[in-house]
């Protein structure tokens, strides 16, 4: 970290920076845990190796302000301020879950916390994330939208739907893509003629910026300007995180495939987002090994309690529960 | 409701007036869709609405279906109230991903928090020679969609209760003008008035057979029935208004009265709204049944454009009357 970023980002900020990552770390490891054993039944999409984009871009957002997600939204739920006791039980079915066992790991969600849902359609938030910030707008209530999506989802109708009409509208929004390089299990050089998404944001007319999506003050900071840009009512942005998924598109391997090698899988590991910040953090003299040891432990503990309150959660009662909430009933 | 005088509007009209109302009414509302804001509408359904309302609250969108809806979901899910337009029906296949996949199921996926308190307007319906991707009926696709309320007005009046109705619903609605009835006519009274959804309207009572007509067949069942009079045949006429919710208990009521059921829409009778109103009076009515419950609507084949194509394609009163023949001659 250079040192005038040490000056320009408070130790709050930082350990806030830092806590989430972890947060979602912990939680993801122990999800996929849970998955390999069949505690959790469907599919799961982890997030280890993305946890710098959700923290970076989230810790730049007010609470009150918006998030749309995508099939791997864990991580954007916990950046959000999601907690881990309905996060299980929904990764579980449980009655207890955030969407009573009714969404899953895919769908996870907390309108409450301005987090607009975790999409199992690729693209599909971008347009929602788009009618959130309109009402924002609307309501002239100084909120901002940011609209999570990986690479793969930029090739997709409703993200140039949902991209144009927000710049065409002049929305409080920001293009938040994280390029892992894989649309699933095909390489991103496979799939498009392009090497930066951000490339794209000026087809739209918005600033589009690439940073690096394993450095988390890298992709606050570019959260930042994009923000307080959007919140000015200047319009939207798209800033481009090159990152990497640890494990597979969906399930807790990662070596060993066809798609790609274990090589790069390595050499990606050896950017660990959380390790390169936990080095900067000690070498700045913010927080040393110890302490961050502390924070694993105290958010390890928390998650363990998660999953005891998961286990011990019931599920949901076919009798009463299947048909609850397909419609709002009149009031 | 005020009843005072009777006073004679367009359906489209009271479309636009319904509209105009709603935005005076609650500045959570607003209009969002292609040509809707400064042209007024391809139908000229809009017309004047941006002029008094603005650019904020009616909005001329991209040719974007998907994102269209989906400004509507998310505005939605976060306070608003929006009323957005896909110009046809057709094009609903262009948003079924927003439509189907996130509008409908964002409440059920998400443990009942989310709210989503969204109309979608569109025109449905041959008749104007708009040819095989301007001219459906679709309820059959939407009805299939747990999550969804679907509404199709078959006059004026009806119109105007039902999209009051829609906007201050908080379920995603999807209300579906007539093209080709916008120059109808009918009795509209001034100001809001609600026409509660899942409430069908027996148009006209009889006792010898039961016809229900969706949305414009409803003009033609009205047809039918005054040239069946003529032969001594009384026919009740049920116009359902919305076909998600559905009343069936007011059809099943019908079916015990008069033991013959005849279904008319104008959409493909394969896989049509008709099959499944049809099984569900057998399964609360099969006693009563004196003849097989009739279907009348559109041949197996997309919407043709020739004149003569099209007004073979699309059921009429000779095609009901028809029908109700049919249902007659047979002893069960």
């Amino acid at each position: 970290m250079p040192p005038t970023e040490q000056t320009k980002i408070s130790k709050e900020v930082l350990f806030d920076l830092h806590r989430r990552m972890v947060r979602i770390r912990l939680l993801e490891e122990a999800a996929g845990q849970l998955a390999s054993e069949a505690k959790i039944p469907g599919f799961i999409h982890l997030y280890v190796g993305e946890e710098a984009v959700a923290s970076g871009g989230c810790v730049a957002l007010k609470d009150e302000d918006q998030i749309s997600s995508t099939h791997r939204g864990h991580g954007h739920l916990v950046a959000k301020g999601g907690q881990f006791k309905p996060m299980m039980a929904e990764f579980m079915g449980k009655a207890t879950g955030y969407c009573k066992g009714k969404g899953g790991s895919m769908h996870i969600s907390d309108l409450d916390l301005g987090m607009l849902g975790a999409n199992g359609i690729v693209g599909a938030g971008v347009p929602i994330a788009v009618g959130a910030a309109f009402a924002n707008k609307y309501k002239n209530n100084g909120l901002v939208t940011m609209a999570f999506f990986g690479d793969g989802s930029t090739n997709i109708g409703a993200f140039h739907e949902g991209a144009n009409m927000a710049c065409a509208l002049h929305l409080p929004i920001v293009f938040m893509c994280e390029n892992n390089e894989y649309a699933e299990y095909t390489a991103r050089d496979r799939v498009m003629a392009i090497t930066d998404v951000a490339d794209r944001a000026a087809a739209y007319g918005m600033p589009g910026v690439i940073v690096d999506g394993m450095d988390v003050v890298a992709v606050y900071e570019a959260a930042r300007v994009a923000v307080e840009r959007a919140r000015n009512g200047e319009g939207p942005s798209m800033i481009e995180c090159k990152t990497y998924r640890f494990y597979d598109h969906a399930g807790v391997s990662g070596l060993g495939r066809t798609y790609r090698s274990d090589e790069e899988v390595k050499e990606w590991m050896e950017r660990d987002p959380i390790k390169l910040f936990e080095a900067q953090l000690a070498k700045a003299k913010v927080m040393n090994e110890e302490q961050a040891k502390e924070i694993h432990a105290e958010i390890q503990a928390e998650i363990d309690e998660a999953i005891e309150f998961a286990e011990n959660s019931p599920m949901p009662d076919p009798a009463v529960d299947m048909l609850t909430d397909v419609y709002t009933e009149a009031s | 409701m005020a009843e005072t005088e009777e006073r004679i509007i367009r359906y489209n009209d009271a479309f636009k007036e319904t509209l105009a109302e709603l935005l005076r009414d609650d500045p959570d509302v607003f209009i969002a869709g292609e040509d809707v804001g400064r042209y007024g509408g391809v139908f000229q359904s809009f017309a004047g609405l941006n002029a008094e309302f603005g650019d904020e609250r009616v909005v001329d969108t991209p040719i974007a279906e998907q994102a269209i809806i989906g400004l509507g979901i998310g505005a939605a899910a976060v306070g608003l109230r929006p009323i957005v337009d896909l110009m046809f029906m057709d094009f609903v296949m262009v948003a079924m991903d927003q439509i189907a996949n996130q509008a409908a199921k964002m409440k059920y996926m998400f443990g009942g928090k989310a709210t989503l308190p969204l109309t979608i307007t569109t025109t449905g319906g041959a008749g104007l020679g708009a040819a095989a991707q301007h001219s459906q009926s679709l309820e059959a696709w939407l009805v299939h969609v747990p999550g969804l309320k679907v509404v199709f007005p078959s006059n004026p009046y009806d119109l105007k209760g039902l999209l009051v109705s829609c906007v201050r619903d908080d379920n995603p609605t999807i209300f579906t003008l007539h093209k080709a009835m916008l120059g109808s006519q009918g009795h509209v009274p001034e100001g809001l008035y609600e026409i509660p959804l899942g409430e069908a309207r027996v148009v006209r009572e009889g006792s010898d057979a039961t016809v229900v007509a969706i949305g414009r067949m409803v003009s033609e069942a009205e047809k039918a029935a005054a040239a069946l009079a003529e032969e001594g045949i009384e026919i009740e006429i049920i116009d359902p208004r919305t076909l998600m919710p559905f009343d069936i208990e007011t059809v099943i009521k019908s079916a015990k009265k008069t033991n013959r059921i005849v279904i008319v829409h104008e959409a493909v009778r394969h896989g049509g709204i008709g099959a499944e109103i049809a099984a569900q009076i057998q399964e609360e009515a099969f006693d009563y049944l004196d003849a097989p419950i009739g279907r009348i609507a559109a041949p197996f084949a997309p919407v043709p454009f020739s004149p003569s194509l099209e007004r073979a394609y699309v059921p009429d009163a000779a095609s009901i009357i028809q029908g109700v023949k049919d249902a007659l001659h047979r002893n069960g």
